[in-house]
């Protein structure tokens, strides 16, 4: 992606978040931290292990209850949620360990991505006809656009327990897409995987937000993946924002380049 | 060779969703239909039908029942036999004060009590799970057995403190009471369990099986995907308990005609449709039929098959030899197939599929 992309890409703040503390006991897992994400642009958090990041994922869809601090999401001011509610407003996410429905195919676990969109009652669904075979058809053919996006097409009816994970990975992502997120966030969406697999991967992130337009918030370690994918990158270390800016910028701060590097006392 | 998709092609959605999608599964399906609807009561034995096919008709829905709140949602109930005993009382209680209706009708009716109980002693399972919420519904097992004898109300103050069944027709025919006879009582049961097999089937296919599945699997993620994690449990415990209730109902005004219900619905009556369950296959719905069809049918063929084959068994050497029988079996099939009789069943399909041919 050229550097004048990032210019345009400067839609209006989908999510804010306004210095936010969250702590477990004694332990301060982030403190007093802001930044915001804008509509249609990629946003990488990136910083060294425990830095917070996943804690800031879950607080962001409401795992975690920040102590402090406000989250602002398309315009509605929240500071306690619960996951249903941040799923049901637009906001969905992958796991940094596989989090699927192991049981289930993966036609069914990408379908359960579906659920919020199903509104048939319960009768119909009793007989499974009539509204409710519909419904089920109409999702269907969603899902199925999805399948094909992602190119598994042939492990439709495969129990995804038996998966390998790099696949794993892939039906997490279809089944988060399917709940057609404005917001989607991804923790560590390429942990684990070889280059190839990387870069599917980062084939499909950056078609998922050109194709459906869908704001993407993504937790990585691959540096230059990171650099690559996103628009803007936020720092944090040990809880704290270290920088905000974009991918240059934020490789030419000190503090980042300290932080990765370790400095000489 | 016989067994084979190839050349079924689907063109829709609707043929590739349905729940039968292999012609061979539909012509094998409507063969046990006709069997147990055609040839069975015609032909069977007053012995087959009273000592083989009703009870297990009975644990096969209470089994289908445990399994929807075990074997898909993955929620631990001890109070299996607690709920079957709710759904008795409830149409006992329904059909003394309103015996005009018929007795089909209350028979139903009284699963949306022990629903109403189930969904009242699963509130615990959004804090608690796994042995805990095992031991949580045992209180509902001990609490209700309790009311069974402690609330003479129940029992219409019988002087017994048994169920009593009544004479009930439907279509001017006897189906429950003294008189009624095996194929009546057999017809209704056998009309009750296809129906409610057949809704179960649809809900677990579809949005709110799914639901239950991803609580059983992962509720973190479900809850992600806006699956409220209380509201699917209560409503697992509700169907569960519907069909419990309707599986008590059934055992006490088709199957046994009456008696003390305390011993009917005792914890060894929670545990038994648990083994069910576990042996069939959790999650499966034919894997509840041969779980009820093992535990139930197995004593009764041994103790009545044995001798029939020249071996001799009497009074209780054979009980204790059909006991240990039982265990050494069911040991024998969980080590086999840790994951029941179901999966027993499905890897047995595959290896059709295939046959003759090695792969």
């Amino acid at each position: 992606m050229s550097a004048t992309d990032h210019s345009i890409r400067k839609g209006e703040v989908l999510l804010a978040v306004d210095q936010v503390s969250l702590s477990f006991g004694g332990v301060k897992a982030i403190t007093d931290v802001s930044f915001d994400i804008r509509k249609g642009e990629i946003r990488a958090i990136i910083g060294p292990n425990g830095a917070g990041k996943t804690s800031m994922l879950n607080v962001i869809n409401g795992f975690y209850h920040p102590q402090q601090g406000r989250i602002t999401f398309k315009g509605q001011t929240r500071s306690k949620m619960r996951p249903s509610v941040a799923a049901s407003q637009g906001i969905a996410r992958t796991f940094q360990n596989v989090a699927l429905f192991k049981g289930m195919s993966t036609l069914d676990n990408i379908m359960s991505g579906r659920t919020l969109k199903m509104n048939s009652n319960f009768f119909w669904q009793c007989l499974r006809h009539g509204p409710a075979m519909a419904e089920e058809i109409r999702h269907r053919e969603f899902v199925e656009d999805i399948i094909d996006f992602l190119e598994i097409q042939a492990i439709r009816k495969v129990p995804v327990g038996k998966l390998p994970y790099g696949l794993q990975k892939r039906v997490e992502l279809g089944r988060a897409l399917a709940m057609e997120p404005d917001l989607l966030l991804l923790d560590e969406p390429m942990a684990g995987m070889n280059l190839e697999e990387k870069e599917d991967m980062s084939r499909f992130i950056i078609d998922v937000n050109t194709q459906y337009g869908t704001t993407i918030a993504l937790i990585e370690h691959d540096m230059g993946v990171v650099m690559d994918l996103s628009d803007r990158v936020v720092v944090l270390e040990y809880g704290r924002k270290l920088a905000d800016g974009t991918p240059d910028e934020v490789k030419a701060d000190q503090n980042v380049i300290d932080a990765y590097l370790g400095v000489a006392h | 060779m016989f067994y084979r998709e190839t050349g079924q092609f689907k063109t829709n959605y609707a043929d590739d969703m349905a729940v039968f999608p292999i012609l061979q599964d539909r012509l094998g399906i409507a063969l046990i239909l006709a069997v147990a609807f055609v040839l069975i009561p015609l032909t069977g034995s007053n012995f087959l039908l009273s000592s083989v096919m009703i009870p297990f008709l009975v644990f096969s829905l209470a089994s289908i029942g445990l399994n929807i709140l075990t074997g898909y949602t993955g929620l631990i109930s001890l109070g299996t036999g607690a709920f079957m005993g709710v759904g008795a009382y409830a149409c006992y209680k329904l059909t003394t004060l309103f015996p005009e209706v018929n007795i089909v009708v209350w028979i139903v009716a009284s699963g949306f009590f022990s629903s109403l109980v189930g969904v009242l002693f699963g509130l615990p399972s959004l804090r608690i799970k796994g042995f805990y919420l095992a031991v949580a519904t045992l209180a509902a097992q001990f609490f209700l057995q309790w009311c069974f004898t402690r609330i003479p109300w129940l029992y219409n103050y019988n002087t017994s403190g048994a169920i009593e069944v009544g004479q009930r027709t439907l279509f001017g025919i006897d189906v429950t009471g003294p008189k009624a006879s095996l194929e009546a009582r057999y017809m209704v049961l056998l009309t009750l369990v296809t129906v409610l097999t057949w809704v179960a089937s649809n809900l677990m296919h579809g949005r709110i099986g799914r639901s239950f599945m991803a609580v059983r699997d992962m509720d973190i993620a479900a809850e992600l995907m806006g699956i409220d994690l209380l509201k699917t449990k209560l409503l697992a415990f509700a169907v569960s308990s519907f069909y419990a209730g309707v599986a008590g109902a059934a055992m006490m005004f088709l199957w046994y005609g009456g008696g003390e219900a305390n011993d009917a619905f005792n914890i060894n009556q929670s545990f038994l449709i648990l083994f069910m369950v576990i042996i069939g296959g959790l999650g499966s719905m034919i894997g509840s039929f041969f779980g009820a069809a093992f535990i139930s049918m197995l004593p009764t063929m041994l103790k009545f098959g044995l001798p029939a084959l020249g071996i001799p068994l009497a009074g209780a050497t054979a009980e204790h030899l059909t006991y240990i029988l039982v265990g050494a079996l069911i040991i024998f099939f969980l080590i086999v197939e840790p994951h029941g009789l179901a999966r027993l069943w499905q890897i047995g399909k595959q290896k059709l599929r295939m046959w003759p041919f090695p792969y």
